[in-house]
């Protein structure tokens, strides 16, 4: 089972960090050493790749027009859908990272007996990815206070509005129920949708269960296990690692390096996986490209060389038939030879 | 071989055990193998066709062989395998799009349902995502790490006979409409992996003879249909004395000739089978009620351009033939006829492939003094846009009565709506001609459905394959057909005008097709006619 095997393998990671990080001397390896090849891992394969996607040309304009191109002044052209200019491409694809459009747009065909087919808004896949996705950027966000000293202010403003219920003690954040709730909806949608279950690669469940089990242990970290935590130690080390003069202090709860061995491997992994679909999707030409093919030449860096078979050899093959119908050539037919 | 009965077919698209139906597969996708039988694979293409294309400068169509899909053995060259890879290598170097759609899916499934093989085979393998897999699964093996390290578990397999096999008939159960690049999240569009397919399939000599006979057709004739100049010309000709019975205006034509100021083309079924006569008829009268200075050309005869169902050096050789024959004749632009795929390739890739047509000058309408400056690069002008310039200032008079016994819907071809955006002009020439209405909202614009047969899969070989997969636009049809009493489906495609048809009289009898253009000339009043009461417009019968 693909997705059992997911979990397997995020179990064993947990254990791996869980003993490990307790063999003196390890906190080193879970805590510096680690989390700088993992960093190194990511940023050097996400631009190493986005360096390949680049080394390739585009040599055709193959925008996806989804809607009114820009024609005649009385037709309404639609510029988000069928961007002219470059500002329109570029409201096109923020609209599209930032709001998820294309989702946003699926349909659910269903068949009934006639044969019947219907297509129904279906927002679901959009309303399970927006939670995630942002859930996981307020994250992220909300992180920077460890990571940077003094804080930055807006850090503070993230807190108070990811916060703003006031509930339970320490105040529980909206995005760590949502982002919990954004991987269990996902995985069951893989899960329960039967077409869906059908596409469905280790690949795509496991990045799921390791970021559900992130985030599980960063919860248990703040709202549970807070005693055996050194908040202090943590901030001292994840600065120091940012300011590449990294310390451990007093001993760390295990659960820490739990959690930050599994961002780790969260990180390293990204760059090989589906995940580099966050870069990906600005350099989608069908996208990202301009619909003013016909305004403007697209240059093609390779383009052939090659000839339509000639008019000169097409006439040359038919011309009797062409004089016999009276359609004009180049050249006219050559004297009989008897008449020579 | 022979296509169910329709109450057959209406419960086996139902009912049938499928992935859309319900059924849920048992095994792995990897597991289940394309099995060959009639009627579910085109004809692989004649061995002496795909000789005649690699014998052409720029086109390389090697291993020609006779061989059939039923086979166990398909002859394969001794190192397909190598060809393959080092093929896929070749275009991950050439095509951004290729790295990017292989890279970059999620397998979030907003495809699945999106496409209308799928919808009428319940294909699991007819879903965009494992269209694409089919490949990535190849990809994965011998291009990425992952793939290497996890093999299988990761999504990978090394590519056998048995993958060859999968990608022929899946990659001709695709017409690149496109439909699923307009939910996927990314813009993954299956028509580049489709393409991407069948170029890979032409290296080891596998290829239909629907498509490659065209191609060589188109080649060497000047028309997909083979047709040679004088036959082509007699053909217009008949058109031309049809349009004078019923109109008693006789058009003025011309072939080849240097100086006109327009060139005009237009695929070559429209001047050779019904119901696209009709539509020609529509362009003859069109043309000559304003005078257009125009002539046709035998040599590029074609609009339509079959290459582009192979690989891009076909579709670049046979798409070079516009821009030589107008320069040859020293026109001042180019004015396109109703197609699909044609457009296709007019607006995204003959400038880039075959431009700069700096010999031509930016199209301006005579009768109206419109510059199109949509086309001022390209310079060449979509028929529809020129109508409606044209009704827009008030060049044309119509009677629009005289379409009283058409009760129409508008049919968006794939490539026009999604690879061109062209959507409002026929609809603003319909609402001047005759009386319409739309199809259900997500069937039509950017979420129309395919015709079921383009990409050179209208043979009738496959017919069944054709009215399952034409079933979401019939279904569409029907809707509008039972609401409205709609009993034309209007176009502007010359496949659709073929392929529609077969599919309005097996699924929606009563229902015709025709061409935007054909409505157009019905209604039309042109100058000095003398017009019988047409009870049928141009279709009637004196």
């Amino acid at each position: 089972m693909k997705y059992a095997f997911s979990f397997l393998a995020v179990m064993a990671l947990v254990m791996i960090a869980g003993l490990g990080s307790q063999i003196p001397g390890m906190p080193y390896l879970f805590g510096v050493a680690l989390p700088y090849l993992a960093i190194m891992i990511f940023l050097g394969g996400s631009v190493y790749r986005v360096v390949q996607w680049g080394k390739s040309p585009v040599p055709f304009s193959i925008q996806t027009t989804c809607g009114q191109g820009k024609s005649l002044d009385f037709i309404k052209h639609n510029k988000l859908e069928a961007p002219n200019t470059t500002a329109e491409v570029v409201a096109r694809m923020f609209l599209e990272v930032v709001t998820f459009r294309s989702l946003f747009r699926n349909t659910k065909s269903e068949i009934y007996d006639g044969p019947k087919i219907t297509y129904e808004s279906s927002k679901w896949l959009w309303l399970f990815a927006l939670i995630f996705h942002y859930s996981f950027l307020v994250i992220v966000l909300r992180h920077m206070r460890l990571f940077l000293d003094p804080i930055p202010f807006w850090v503070g403003w993230i807190e108070t509005l990811d916060g703003i219920f006031q509930v339970g003690a320490p105040n529980w954040y909206i995005t760590d129920v949502t982002i919990l709730l954004g991987c269990v909806l996902l995985f069951s949608r893989r899960i329960a949708t039967r077409h869906v279950r059908f596409i469905s690669l280790m690949n795509d469940y496991f990045p799921l269960v390791l970021i559900f089990t992130i985030a599980l242990t960063g919860i248990l970290m703040r709202y549970v296990l807070r005693t055996n935590i050194d908040i202090v130690n943590i901030k001292q080390l994840l600065v120091g690692l940012v300011t590449f003069s990294p310390t451990i202090g007093a001993e760390i709860g295990a659960i820490f390096y739990i959690h930050l061995f599994l961002v780790c491997a969260l990180l390293a992994y990204f760059p090989f996986s589906k995940l580099m679909h966050f870069a990906g999707v600005f350099m989608s030409p069908t996208r990202n490209m301009k619909n003013d093919s016909r305004a403007k030449r697209h240059v093609n860096p390779w383009n052939p060389r090659i000839l339509p078979h000639s008019y000169a050899g097409y006439e040359d093959e038919f011309r009797e038939f062409m004089v016999d119908a009276g359609i004009p050539v180049e050249k006219e037919l050559a004297p009989k030879k008897d008449e020579e | 071989m022979a296509v169910p009965k329709l109450e057959q077919l209406s419960k086996s698209v139902v009912q049938g055990p499928s992935l859309a139906t319900g059924a849920i597969p048992t095994m792995d996708w990897m597991e289940y193998p394309a099995v060959f039988k009639p009627g579910n694979y085109a004809y692989p293409a004649k061995a002496e066709k795909v000789a005649y294309l690699d014998s052409q400068s720029g086109l390389h169509f090697p291993n020609s062989r006779e061989w059939s899909p039923e086979d166990e053995d398909w002859k394969l060259p001794a190192d397909w395998k190598e060809i393959i890879i080092k093929g896929l290598k070749e275009r991950l170097d050439k095509f951004r799009s290729l790295k990017i759609f292989m890279d970059c899916c999620v397998r979030c499934g907003a495809c699945a349902d999106k496409c209308h093989f799928f919808l009428g085979t319940g294909d699991p393998k007819n879903m965009p995502v494992m269209r694409a897999e089919l490949l990535r699964s190849i990809y994965r093996n011998d291009f990425t790490l992952a793939g290497k390290i996890f093999g299988k578990m990761a999504g990978a397999r090394e590519v056998t006979v048995g993958v060859l096999k999968e990608w022929f008939m899946y990659s001709y159960q695709c017409t690149e409409c496109r439909r699923c690049s307009v939910f996927c999240p990314y813009g993954i569009d299956t028509a580049e992996v489709t393409m991407m397919l069948r170029e890979l399939l032409h290296l080891v000599g596998v290829g239909i003879n629907w498509i490659l006979e065209p191609v060589s057709n188109s080649n060497r004739t000047g028309n997909h249909m083979g047709l040679q100049p004088h036959t082509f010309k007699d053909n217009v000709e008949f058109l031309v004395d049809d349009v004078e019975s019923l109109t008693g205006v006789r058009p003025n034509i011309s072939f080849n000739r240097k100086g006109a100021e327009v060139l005009f083309i237009t695929p070559s079924a429209d001047v050779f089978a019904e119901p696209g006569l009709y539509t020609a008829m529509g362009y003859l009268a069109l043309f000559e009620a304003i005078g257009l200075d125009y002539t046709w050309s035998t040599y590029a005869s074609e609009g339509g351009n079959f290459g582009l169902f192979t690989n891009n050096e076909a579709m670049k050789k046979l798409n070079a033939k516009m821009y030589a024959e107008a320069k040859r004749l020293g026109v001042k632009y180019i004015i396109g006829g109703e197609c699909g795929h044609m457009w296709r390739v007019v607006h995204q890739y003959m400038d880039t492939m075959n431009g700069p047509a700096d010999f031509l000058e930016k199209p301006v309408s005579p009768i109206t003094g419109t510059v199109f400056e949509n086309a001022a690069s390209t310079k060449m002008v979509h028929i529809s846009e020129f109508t409606a310039d044209l009704i827009k200032h008030g060049k044309l008079k119509f009677d629009k009565s005289r379409n009283s016994h058409v009760k129409a819907t508008y049919h968006d071809s794939c490539n026009t709506a999604r690879a061109m955006g062209l959507m409002d002009e026929p609809r603003y020439i319909l609402d001047h001609v005759v009386d319409w209405v739309e199809m259900p909202e997500n069937t039509i614009r950017e979420q129309t459905f395919c015709c079921g047969s383009g990409t050179g899969l209208n043979t009738d070989e496959i017919m069944e394959l054709r009215m399952r997969s034409g079933l979401p636009r019939a279904n569409a049809v029907k809707y509008v057909h039972d609401k409205h009493d709609v009993n034309m489906l209007a176009c502007v495609c010359a496949i659709d005008r073929a392929t529609l048809t077969s599919l309005m009289n097996y699924w929606n009898p009563g229902v015709g097709v025709c061409g935007v253009t054909e409505l157009v000339a019905n209604a039309l009043v042109i100058e000095g006619e003398n017009r019988a009461e047409l009870d049928d417009g141009f279709r009637t019968m004196l």
